[in-house]
């Protein structure tokens, strides 16, 4: 586990941000260095991202597809940033600091400047803090500001307090949706695209396309190597495909996992997988006869083949899932844990012990969930049936899905972009009584190391809680978790990226735009 | 070159259709007695090429459980294998074998279809000749209903309906139908309309004819022809339908197989010059054909012509 | 004719009352679906908390007929709202992609409604030829081919080989001419997928008049087969034809959603389907008016000409 290693962030760097660094690490950014990888400046990249709708805007708190997230770290920058190698780093924020994980304090960056010329300021941060916060905020964010009490300016200073010790707050101030946007009146302006990021925008039409060209004033000098970039939402994947074939784009991202092979023999495109903290689920409700049963849980979860799942849904993509949802790409990932695999003996075994012979169940699924959902449960029902579990697979409408299925039908399929931090997922979907808690599970014991683990000051202390967390879910949870999908995108031979690509989200973390640059 | 072939395989499918035609005539004619002996003899033979194909259909279709190598929904290795033994046509995209799933989509789809169609033009007929030959204010009620339903693009309002609804293959079936029920409305009425103002007509509603004889007897046969052809092709529609309507995530729900959905599921393999998607496609395409080789002999036949 | 002009005035109106009945009927089916715009907006990210906050920022908490009745009052002065999910004024919205639709629309119409008809017409003229059959089963075998698959064949052909582009990417300044060659595979998907309907109603409404007996007398006195075809047959079998040819350009403009995601074509079809899965009513609406509208004005003027071409129509009792 080397690599979890090299990601463990020490909690005295953690605590003390960039001070105790110096401000080398920080304006050393991930995506720069060796000679075989230089960058080169020019070109217009033309990206083509699978999700995006006509009902797509410029409100943050809205944001929830690949294109409005591409598109907004495109034209924003946030308070930290995730490098490519998970650490964490400053982007607005030079430093940051806290003596008791409760008060937080962030040193905002000088001289930045939006794209209309304002010079960002403590104000403006903020404003996008609070448009995140507070009774009649809209924001789908607002959950992971929730435990913020207060905000404050001090100098140059932005001073946050918490409602309780979180040892990851920085983590949480580098998601997407907390862009920082001038403030006007002390609100940000939700129909403005202006921001202080690489690019500005030149023309956007939702659900259709963006063009954006370099922000001259830009403060990173290292990165945002292109004169212009230019996403493009093509939904449909074989039009995708055939869209980076004829050239038309030189990105398109995600690539159907199923014909990936197919595209490799194509030529002159390379495909560019990231294992990361993707996973698909299929939850139970654990409050629903029979789920609230663990041994029909147990049962369940040996009742799938997961490697015909990963060879067949991800196409070799991805990696086993075992029931919990912290990947190899985590710094706290367990790695002591059996690997759970397909055992139609167990199954019965659990089966017997809830007292059945055998057991019927009706997993919804639609491919709103995840692509290939309904092929996975239909292979999921398909090995099941051998060990007396019988699965109806009910195909539901994407069209509404996250509605009237997830968290509405006992047994469904579902998905989680994975968080940076341990705290963060299991905060998330697994502690009681939070609203996506996906299975409405209840853990006494598991919400208990939680919250000590939050606050824990000891490394390996805090590693053995997250170790016990994880084999709790894993034996006791209600959510059957098969598998961990890479990102899998591709490129034109045109397109130079970094050595190491970015694992917390698709398209190196969202930033691509200015992390990747032309080499013709 | 490669056109060139395409149209040397072309030309042999064609050449192959006319002598399985030829062929098929004889048990035609042997095993018909009277009036329908002689159309058998006089049938075309692309018609009874098309004939020939319907009734293979048929029988793949009830006896897809004997016929077919696999159970419908059985896994039997790696997802898209290439054509070879164990598995004659290739694996799908779960690993299910080809063959196997066209065999089962024939019954599915083909038995779909067929209910679609028929409770489509039973409703859509009959209003359409009734609101025709009474005219008035009901022609003007059924107008204008018809009229804002079909305003109403098909894939968008059953896209609706399904959603509503739910996709269960019941629903299904009502939807599409209540929607092509309309256009068959609209059409069977601007027939009728040229008819009703017939000399003929006239001359039974003078005798006194009673509505549904009228519209049975007199206007139905001779509206019978572009309604035949009309029938031809919303046999096929339905098909389209259904893909479609998986192109938008709302199909048959697996693991049953249809053609429609298989398209759908294979569809991204033809970027890549595999033929296998055409394979469902294809099935489509032969009994599209074949139906309409069969109506149009029914329309020439009905229309009188000898030549 | 003043009696073709009454006819014109009461379907205009009669037109006016579709349209409302079509408002009703989408309103209340958009009521029916499950989930509202809130919920959509907020996908699996949905807390009860923003759920209400939102719902009331929408104003979705007012009952059923009230925002009907706001909507129906906005739209009678002309102004058709904001789409409640980006804030962007309808009429902007909705512009730019009316001009898409109505393009291609019009493209794919041009290329195949003159090939049906010749094509139709000398089908039934060459009746069971050979020409007929070849005819005849190229045309049902591309229109059963599921449009989206059209489109992946002949990007396969056309545009992998580099004769044209994959993707109709339209921009402000692109020109007349680069449009055309931009929106040509799309054009030639739709026109493979329409031709089929068209020819063979044009050849079987010509076919069923052929036994009649002026046609019968008129091949008696020794006209050729085209001249009776085109001047005796065709007139009268003009009223089918025009319908079936009206019905098939209100599809070009209501039914190409398909096309339109392969092809990535801004059009109103995507926008609709996009709009309908966030509950966005505003737009919903609108677009189901100009869907509408556009069928019903085809459908009028359908059966102004079909009238036109029957005098025993103009003159009914």
């Amino acid at each position: 586990m080397t690599r979890s290693n090299q990601n463990g962030l020490s909690r005295r760097r953690l605590l003390q941000g960039a001070s105790a660094l110096g401000g080398a690490a920080l304006i050393l950014p991930a995506g720069v260095r060796r000679a075989s990888a230089e960058p080169m400046k020019g070109g217009v990249m033309r990206f083509a991202i699978a999700a995006g709708s006509t009902s797509d805007g410029y409100d943050p708190g809205l944001w929830d597809q690949q294109f409005v997230q591409v598109f907004a770290t495109a034209r924003h920058n946030y308070l930290t940033e995730i490098a490519s190698d998970g650490q964490l780093v400053g982007e607005l924020a030079e430093e940051w600091a806290s003596d008791d994980a409760v008060t937080w304090r962030f040193k905002l960056r000088s001289g930045v400047t939006f794209h209309s010329g304002k010079p960002v300021t403590v104000e403006d941060v903020i404003a996008s803090l609070n448009h995140h916060r507070g009774e009649d905020s809209t924001s789908a964010a607002k959950p992971i500001v929730e435990s913020i009490t207060d905000l404050t300016k001090d100098g140059d200073w932005l001073v946050v307090t918490l409602s309780a010790a979180n040892a990851d707050f920085p983590f949480i101030v580098s998601d997407y949706h907390l862009a920082i946007m001038p403030a006007v009146d002390g609100k940000i302006d939700v129909t403005s695209p202006d921001g202080c990021g690489p690019y500005v925008v030149d023309s956007y039409e939702p659900g259709v396309s963006a063009t954006l060209s370099r922000n001259p004033n830009y403060w990173k000098t290292d990165r945002a190597h292109l004169d212009g970039i230019e996403l493009i939402t093509i939904i449909d994947p074989a039009a995708r495909q055939n869209a980076l074939l004829t050239g038309e784009v030189d990105v398109i991202d995600p690539v159907d996992k199923a014909t990936v092979g197919l595209m490799q023999r194509a030529g002159n495109v390379r495909i560019i997988s990231v294992a990361g903290t993707q996973h698909y689920v299929f939850p139970m409700d654990s409050r629903a006869a029979p789920f609230s049963d663990n041994n029909v849980r147990m049962a369940l979860k040996f009742g799938l083949d997961r490697q015909e799942l990963v060879d067949k849904i991800l196409n070799g993509y991805g990696a086993l899932g075992n029931d919990h949802p912290i990947s190899t790409s985590n710094r706290f990932h367990n790695s002591d844990l059996p690997q759970r695999e397909y055992d139609a003996d167990q199954a019965k075994f659990y089966l017997k012990k809830a007292g059945l012979e055998t057991l019927d169940v009706t997993l919804s699924a639609a491919d709103a969930a995840f692509t290939g959902a309904v092929d996975a449960a239909v292979l999921y029902a398909e090995k099941a049936a051998a060990a007396g579990i019988n699965i109806n697979v009910d195909r539901a409408p994407n069209d509404g899905y996250w509605d009237n299925v997830w968290m509405k039908k006992p047994f469904c399929a579902s998905y989680w972009g994975g968080r940076p931090t341990e705290d963060w997922m299991f905060t998330t979907a697994y502690t009681t009584g939070v609203p996506w808690n996906e299975t409405f599970w209840s853990n006494a014991r598991f919400d208990e190391l939680l919250l000590a683990a939050r606050s824990e000051l000891d490394e390996a202390k805090r590693r053995e809680m997250y170790f016990e967390m994880q084999k709790i879910v894993s034996d006791e949870g209600a959510t059957v978790i098969p598998m961990f999908a890479s990102y899998v995108m591709a490129t034109n031979d045109r397109v130079g990226t970094p050595d190491q690509i970015a694992a917390n989200w698709t398209l190196d973390g969202f930033r691509a735009p200015e992390r990747w640059w032309l080499t013709a | 070159m490669t056109f060139l072939w395409i149209l040397v395989g072309l030309a042999c499918l064609g050449l192959s259709a006319v002598v399985l035609g030829w062929l098929f005539r004889f048990p035609l004619v042997a095993l018909t007695r009277g009036e329908l002996r002689r159309a058998m003899r006089g049938a075309p033979l692309m018609a009874s090429f098309g004939m020939l194909v319907i009734l293979i259909y048929a029988a793949v279709a009830l006896l897809a459980p004997v016929l077919a190598p696999y159970a419908e929904r059985e896994v039997i290795g790696a997802q898209y294998l290439p054509w070879g033994e164990g598995h004659l046509l290739g694996t799908d995209n779960l690993g299910r074998d080809m063959l196997t799933r066209l065999i089962y989509g024939a019954r599915n789809t083909v038995g779909i279809a067929l209910a679609t169609t028929a409770l489509a033009f039973s409703i859509g007929a009959l209003l359409g000749l009734w609101a025709a030959a009474v005219g008035g204010w009901v022609d003007t009620v059924l107008s204008r209903i018809v009229d804002a339903l079909m305003a109403i693009p098909a894939l968008i309002f059953s896209l609706l309906l399904l959603t509503i609804f739910g996709t269960s293959i019941i629903n299904m079936i009502l939807v599409i139908a209540a929607i092509d029920s309309t256009r068959v409305f609209r059409l069977s009425r601007s027939v009728a309309q040229g008819i009703v103002v017939m000399d003929y007509i006239e001359a039974a509603r003078l005798r006194g004819e009673t509505m549904w004889r009228l519209i049975t007897r007199e206007i139905l046969p001779n509206a019978m022809a572009p309604l035949v052809a009309e029938f031809g092709l919303r046999f096929c529609f339905v098909f389209l339908m259904i893909s479609s309507l998986s192109f938008l995530g709302l199909g048959i729900k697996p693991p049953t197989a249809d053609w429609g959905s298989m398209v759908r599921e294979n569809a991204t393999l033809i970027s890549y010059g595999d033929i296998t998607p055409l394979l469902p496609a294809g099935a489509i395409a032969l009994l599209t054909v074949a139906v309409n080789f069969v109506v149009d002999w029914q329309l020439h036949r009905a229309s009188g012509l000898k030549d | 004719m003043s009696e073709l002009w009454m006819m014109i005035g009461k379907r205009l109106l009669y037109g006016l009352l579709t349209l409302f009945i079509v408002s009703v009927i989408i309103f209340g089916a958009s009521e029916m679906l499950p989930g509202d715009q809130a919920q959509a907006l907020l996908g699996q990210s949905a807390t009860p908390e923003t759920l209400a906050a939102l719902r009331e920022q929408l104003g979705l908490n007012d009952p059923a007929p009230v925002r009907y009745w706001n909507w129906l009052a906005g739209a009678m002065s002309g102004d058709f709202g904001i789409s409640t999910s980006n804030q962007r004024p309808i009429a902007d919205l909705i512009s730019g992609r009316l001009y898409n639709t109505m393009f291609l629309a019009l493209y794919a119409a041009t290329l195949a409604v003159p090939l049906s008809l010749v094509l139709g017409l000398l089908a039934a003229l060459w009746r069971n030829s050979i020409f007929d059959r070849v005819a005849n089963a190229s045309a049902l075998t591309s229109i059963s081919f599921p449009e989206f698959f059209v489109a992946y064949i002949l990007i396969v052909w056309l545009a992998q080989g580099g004769h044209f582009t994959s993707l109709a990417r339209i921009r402000e300044n692109t020109t007349f001419v680069q449009r055309l060659d931009m929106t040509f595979l799309p054009a030639l998907t739709l026109t493979l997928v329409v031709t089929a309907h068209m020819m063979r109603m044009t050849r079987a409404a010509i076919i069923n008049l052929m036994a009649s007996p002026y046609i019968e007398m008129a091949r008696l006195k020794g006209l050729s087969p085209l001249r009776v075809v085109l001047r005796h047959a065709l007139p009268n079998a003009l009223a089918p034809i025009i319908t079936v040819v009206a019905l098939n350009l209100a599809y070009l403009i209501t039914g190409v959603v398909a096309v339109e995601v392969v092809f990535t074509y801004p059009g109103l079809g995507q926008l609709m389907v996009n709009s309908v899965a966030d509950r966005d009513m505003p737009v919903v609406q609108a677009i189901s008016l100009i869907f509408a509208s556009a069928y019903v004005l085809l459908n009028l003027l359908a059966d102004v000409l079909s009238t036109l071409s029957n005098p025993r129509l103009r003159h009914r009792r």
